[in-house]
């Protein structure tokens, strides 16, 4: 079962964005994410997919599109 | 903890020369505003070409004697925290302790950047029971380790020292509690190489920073049953004011619980918990407890509970 609309409700609910970014689009190079909205991010999935992200994971690159944070997510089992 | 240790006086020393956003702007093309949006920083200060760090931790360091009223014979241990010094060895502790008009009194430098002040007060903290006063002097050039080139830290740095003068038999308040930490999986996200200028991966510290340092907070509150909410004061390293913010968020406290001075200094890495303590101290007195935190590179990161004497 696709993770979209939950990953998409946290980006909705961290970062002020108009418009759903797509799939494969970066979003820090886009502004969707920034380092201060990033950690809220990691919080809200962590509550959305009721997972627990350790601190060895906290790297940019993982949140860096939608399609890498579902892939992240897929890791972890859930 | 070794025995009682007190926290006697704090001092700092700030350089005169005041380099505001607007300056930062030309010469990295951010403009003032967006400065101040992602940072909180006003300004900084620069310490000028004749300036050397020793210096800069000496007159912090005479400030804090001065407050305490202890004479620098008095003094049975230095230690000196700096990310920026000028040389690999001697570092500045032994400049300051000569300056001090000290030639046998042990000091010591640690090699440490922004969570540098908070390790040498746990260390010292431990060593007063031997030394009796510890002198902790956290001292930072940082305008001379960074690059135009790299705006994203560029922006954030400044100038300046903090000294904290920690005795085995008096004070204002007492440490009640402390805790340090590392995590070299992230030595490589904030470095800074011999002659080179500060390289930092800034959303990975961030990412790092705002779950380590509320967790460390978090832990040694509730070890030492002291709510949250029952701090006094939060006196942090002043990274970035927007950090602050989360991690008051986090620990469900009010942000304005949380001193700062980041908007008109910057980030002066290991001294700014020193120079938060000393200003914050200027215009209050300890009547509840006070948590001390900072973080770093390393990673080194802690938290450091002091509780007014009469508790």
């Amino acid at each position: 079962m696709s993770k979209q609309p939950g990953i998409l409700k946290v980006l909705h609910a961290v970062a002020d964005i108009q418009q759903d970014p797509a799939e494969d689009e970066s979003l820090f190079a886009d502004g969707t994410l920034d380092s201060f909205t990033l950690p809220d991010l990691v919080t809200g999935l962590e509550q959305e997919f009721s997972v627990k992200i350790p601190d060895s994971d906290l790297v940019p690159e993982r949140f860096d599109t939608r399609n890498k944070i579902e892939q992240y997510l897929d890791s972890l089992g859930k | 903890m070794s025995g009682a240790a007190y926290l006697r006086a704090f001092g700092s020393y700030l350089p005169a020369q005041r380099v505001d956003n607007a300056a930062l702007a030309a010469r990295t093309g951010r403009t003032a505003e967006a400065i101040e949006k992602t940072t909180g920083i006003l300004a900084r200060r620069y310490a000028p070409p004749d300036q050397s760090i020793a210096d800069l931790g000496l007159a912090a360091a005479q400030d804090c004697l001065t407050r305490a009223g202890v004479e620098a014979s008095a003094v049975g241990l230095i230690l000196f925290a700096s990310g920026s010094s000028e040389r690999c060895f001697p570092g500045p502790a032994a400049t300051l302790a000569a300056s001090l008009g000290l030639a046998a009194t042990p000091a010591i430098d640690l090699p440490i950047a922004s969570a540098g002040s908070l390790i040498g007060m746990a260390l010292a903290a431990d060593l007063v029971a031997r030394y009796g006063n510890v002198l902790v002097v956290a001292a930072e050039i940082m305008s001379r380790r960074i690059t135009d080139a790299d705006p994203d830290t560029a922006i954030l740095f400044g100038d300046g020292a903090g000294a904290c003068l920690i005795s085995r038999d008096s004070g204002f308040a007492r440490i009640a509690d402390l805790a340090l930490y590392t995590d070299g999986n992230f030595a490589e996200s904030l470095t800074l190489a011999h002659g080179g200028t500060l390289a930092m991966r800034g959303l990975e510290v961030i990412m790092q920073a705002s779950r380590k340092v509320p967790r460390a907070i978090a832990d040694l509150l509730a070890k030492n049953n002291v709510a949250a909410d029952d701090v006094q004061v939060f006196l942090m390293h002043q990274a970035n004011r927007n950090l602050l913010a989360k991690i008051a968020k986090e620990l469900k406290v009010p942000e304005d619980r949380f001193f700062t001075n980041i908007a008109s200094f910057g980030n002066t890495s290991s001294a700014s918990l020193l120079i938060a303590a000393a200003q914050w101290s200027d215009a209050a007195s300890v009547t509840g407890p006070v948590v001390f935190a900072a973080f770093g590179a390393g990673l080194q990161w802690g938290a450091l509970l002091a509780v007014p004497v009469a508790s």
